[in-house]
């Protein structure tokens, strides 16, 4: 369903990425893990057309998309809920989940869809999105993504900073979300997280992929290796 | 104290004039952070459009209104997408620059096209006319008028901004341009419907004030300050505040004027340096 | 043991000097002009005069803007304040009229400074328009005093007590001054630990305030100088012209005629506003028996330079073909094979922040030692990389 060749992407004159490759399934949970500054969110946002200075093959679907803009992006059906969550402070939490339906594409997620997903937010719909704790939140940043009824969820560090009760009841929606077709990239530093929830992982550092595949073939310090780079003697 | 009363009225009044002219500003900055130097040129700009149909057509200002919004529209949107798109950036001089320079064609090009003659639109008895309120205060027909439709202005904006799609697309844009992309919003088109807008309610105000006084292609920078002034009183991220801003600069000035003939202007210029050294973020400002 | 590696930091390039010699020499050719013989006239002088007026202006609201990242459309106040002071020292109390000048200068720094609290209680576009308001207010405040000829402004009569030419010539000769010591003061201030405080001010405020630069303070100063700049400004013009009125001195068109000239030459250079001011006035003569056509002209072309060139023509021409006149912009950094007390790899590292933004400049300036500081020499070869 994606798979990019040889991602290569800046920050002006810092090099973030340097030839990833990826691909990804239809209908499958990719985790990212690795430690912060590995590449993991640039990696993300250069699938989702908000690296201007990038060089390498994204094909979505046999189409290339690594030259459209992010508004493209998400109309052909790929959808990142950001780092950090970014909530739009002047909106209500409706309103939130209203704009993440900007694109036009139609699909089963509604409001009313989201509202039966996460029971919580339905009581706040009025209420400004800020205002609300961390995890429900990231409930909404989550519902925002998927009112655009993508193909391919894309969730950068979904449980950075909430607690961890509140990361078991959102994780516990992605199998949901993937058993209605949907397709998810999930970055984490959790890597148990990671582990159980996926079904296939990459292990980022330094801009580069370290180590990849199923958790079932992995080993413990396979991954501790690809995630600390400490050399495997 | 009738005299009083009859001052800050007046001063409210001419207040609803200046909210036309500062509702633009107020949408322009809280969207994009523009601040627009040429704002004031293209009130007058209004003006000078509704002068051909009033004056080849026979046209009644108050209709030339409606064909000269719909043409400032299409100009603010064209010239965000043209000009002023290619400005934005991390470099928040560059777009004040660009509109710096578009004063200057503006002002200069009506100069040349116009000259210095002052112009005015004669709407009749309207515009002399009275009404009485309550024992022997009299409000002008035509200040009435425009106080009205300032404040319907106001609340259609602030409609649109709370409850329409294109509304929530603004406020997300002003937000996070950067992830309302990710939504799909464009906001290269976002920016130049807040620019439109704004130069929609502009039109209003310029033929407005085409109305109540004379307007020569100097005219602009007055108009800007005023604008400008309202919006720092009032306070940023409210429309009403912005609103309320302007009538307190009506007041000052209405009441600036009465004590020294040519004082009213700097009555206004003071009270918005008290309010800037006292209350900086302005009278009404809503938190965000 | 690395063999050592040592930095030579080098301001200067051949180019460089070169330039340095021909400034000297048009600063020279300039204080001659009352002697020589086609330039010697008292109508040259004049416009001269006013040339160098539009030149300093231009310079001071580069400083501001340009290194400052403070944008002013109200600079015209102290150019007013300028000329009223000098109207009031020179005409009013007495005093030489030549002498009132830096007066005057000084006079408009004080009213910088007082007002700048209030100003700066505003930022970027509100910041702009707050400083007209601020112009405003003191055009209207001095049509209002009638000792000062009110509205319609009044003749600085004490002059007429020295011959003509003599006047010009003494006028012309101070103008000339200010502008070489002028852009003298503003190049060595900018290759200075202020200068670079303001450029690390003007790539990012909150990264500078974290590595310890006064932001409040610098912008203070930046403010006040260039204001000193426009005060002397105006009391240079109105010496010359002899008349002043509120109209005038307080017009808007000063503060229009200084933005485009950097705007155009090249924002944030120092050789910007030379090369906006030789555009300015060649618009001018250009397009003189048009009327205001000229204002419109350098107002789309302005617009056009700001879309599609937005460092100027100078910044235009310095990306294209790698020129610096004036160097301060970064610093080149050149190796040179020779034993060095500074440990290999701390060259790298500091190597690889010398090469990126000028925040990183500063923070790494500061925090060398003395002693590898002297190592900045003034002569060196400029190479890329090793």
């Amino acid at each position: 369903m994606l798979q990019v060749r040889n991602l290569v992407a800046r920050y002006g004159e810092f090099q973030a990425l340097f030839g990833i490759d990826f691909d990804l399934k239809q209908g499958s949970i990719v985790a990212l893990i690795g430690a912060n500054g590995a590449g993991k969110s640039t990696f993300l946002k250069s699938i989702a057309g908000q690296m201007p200075n990038k060089s390498g093959e994204i094909r979505f679907n046999s189409e290339e998309i690594s030259s459209l803009p992010p508004d493209r992006i998400v109309r052909d059906g790929i959808s990142l809920v950001p780092e950090g969550r970014r909530l739009f402070r002047s909106l209500s939490v409706e309103e939130n989940l209203k704009v993440g339906s900007f694109a036009g594409r139609e699909g089963r997620w509604t409001l009313e869809a989201i509202y039966t997903l996460f029971p919580q937010l339905k009581d706040k719909r009025h209420v400004p999105a800020t205002a609300l704790s961390g995890g429900q939140q990231q409930m909404v940043a989550l519902g925002r993504g998927l009112m655009s009824n993508p193909d391919l969820l894309m969730c950068d560090e979904v449980s950075l900073g909430l607690s961890p009760s509140v990361i078991k009841d959102i994780y516990m929606v992605f199998p949901q979300i993937r058993a209605e077709g949907l397709s998810l990239v999930v970055v984490e530093q959790d890597i148990d997280a990671a582990l159980r929830i996926s079904d296939y992982l990459y292990c980022f550092m330094h801009g580069k992929v370290t180590l990849h595949g199923a958790p079932s073939e992995l080993t413990k310090e396979q991954i501790s290796a690809a995630y600390f780079g400490l050399e495997t003697a | 104290m009738l005299e009083a009363t009859d001052t800050i009225i007046q001063g409210l009044l001419l207040g609803g004039l200046y909210a036309l002219f500062a509702i633009g500003l107020s949408i322009t900055y809280g969207v994009m952070r523009l601040v627009n130097i040429a704002h004031g040129d293209f009130l007058v700009l209004a003006a000078y459009l509704a002068l051909w149909p009033v004056t080849n057509l026979e046209m009644h200002p108050f209709v030339a209104i409606l064909p000269v919004v719909v043409l400032m529209f299409c100009l603010g949107y064209t010239l965000q997408r043209v000009v002023l798109n290619r400005t934005m950036g991390p470099n928040f001089l560059a777009p004040m620059l660009a509109t710096f320079g578009m004063s200057i064609i503006l002002r200069n090009g009506l100069q040349q096209i116009y000259h210095s003659d002052s112009r005015s639109f004669d709407i009749g008895a309207v515009g002399a006319d009275s009404i009485h309120l309550g024992g022997t205060i009299a409000v002008g027909e035509f200040p009435l008028i425009v106080f009205v439709v300032a404040v319907i202005l106001t609340f259609a904006t602030s409609l649109l901004f709370s409850n329409t799609r294109i509304g929530i697309a603004l406020r997300a844009t002003s937000d996070d341009a950067e992830t309302a992309g990710l939504m799909g919003i464009r906001a290269n088109r976002t920016y130049a419907i807040a620019l439109g807008l704004s130069f929609a309610l502009l039109a209003v105000g310029g033929v407005f004030a085409g109305i109540r006084t004379t307007f020569t292609p100097e005219s602009g920078p007055a108009s800007l300050l005023y604008a400008f002034e309202a919006v720092v009183i009032g306070g940023m991220g409210s429309l009403w505040g912005t609103f309320a801003g302007a009538v307190i600069l009506g007041i000052a000035q209405g009441v600036g004027a009465k004590l020294g003939a040519g004082f009213g202007v700097l009555a206004g210029h003071l009270v918005f340096l008290a309010v800037l050294a006292f209350k900086p973020t302005g009278l009404f400002e809503r938190s965000r | 043991m690395r063999e050592g590696l040592s930095y030579v930091v080098s301001r200067n390039t051949a180019i460089s000097n070169a330039a340095v010699w021909l400034g000297v020499a048009a600063a020279v050719v300039v204080v001659a002009v009352p002697w020589l013989p086609y330039l010697g006239t008292a109508a040259f002088m004049r416009w001269a005069v006013e040339v160098i007026c539009y030149l300093i202006l231009a310079q001071m609201w580069n400083l501001m803007a340009g290194y400052g990242g403070l944008m002013s459309v109200g600079m015209q106040a102290f150019v007013g304040i300028g000329g009223y002071s000098l109207f009031v020292f020179a005409q009013h109390l007495g005093v030489n009229p030549f002498l009132s000048i830096p007066i005057a200068g000084v006079m408009a720094a004080l009213a910088a400074a007082i007002t700048a609290p209030l100003v700066f209680r505003m930022r970027g576009g509100y910041f702009a328009i707050g400083t007209w308001v601020l112009a405003e207010v003191f055009r209207i405040a001095f049509s209002n005093i009638s000792a000062l000829g009110g509205g319609s402004g009044q003749s600085l009569t004490v002059m007429t007590r020295i011959d003509r030419s003599t006047r010009e010539t003494a006028i012309y000769l101070i103008a000339a001054t200010t502008l070489i010591v002028a852009s003298l003061a503003i190049n060595l201030l900018l290759r200075s630990r202020f200068g670079l405080g303001l450029t690390a001010l003007r790539d990012s405020e909150a990264a500078a305030e974290s590595q310890g630069v006064d932001v409040r303070s610098l912008k203070l100063q930046v403010y006040t100088l260039s204001s000193l700049g426009a005060g002397l400004v105006g009391a240079i013009y109105y010496t010359s012209v002899l008349r002043i009125s509120p109209f005038a001195a307080f017009d808007l068109n000063w503060v229009v005629a200084a933005t485009f000239i950097v705007v155009i030459g090249g924002i944030g250079t120092v050789e910007g506003p030379i090369v906006g001011a030789a555009i300015f006035f060649a618009l001018r003569w250009l397009l003189a028996d048009y009327g205001t056509w000229y204002w419109l002209v350098m107002g789309a072309v302005a617009v056009i330079v700001i879309m599609f060139a937005p460092t100027g023509v100078w910044g235009y021409v310095r990306t294209r073909w790698d020129i610096q006149l004036l160097p301060l912009r970064g610093l080149d950094v050149s190796y040179e094979t020779v034993s060095c007390p500074i440990k290999g790899h701390e060259i790298d590292r500091l190597y690889d922040q010398l090469r990126s933004s000028s925040k990183k400049i500063l923070r790494r300036y500061r925090a060398l030692s003395p002693w590898p500081r002297c190592w900045v020499s003034s002569l060196g070869k400029h190479q890329d990389g090793v």
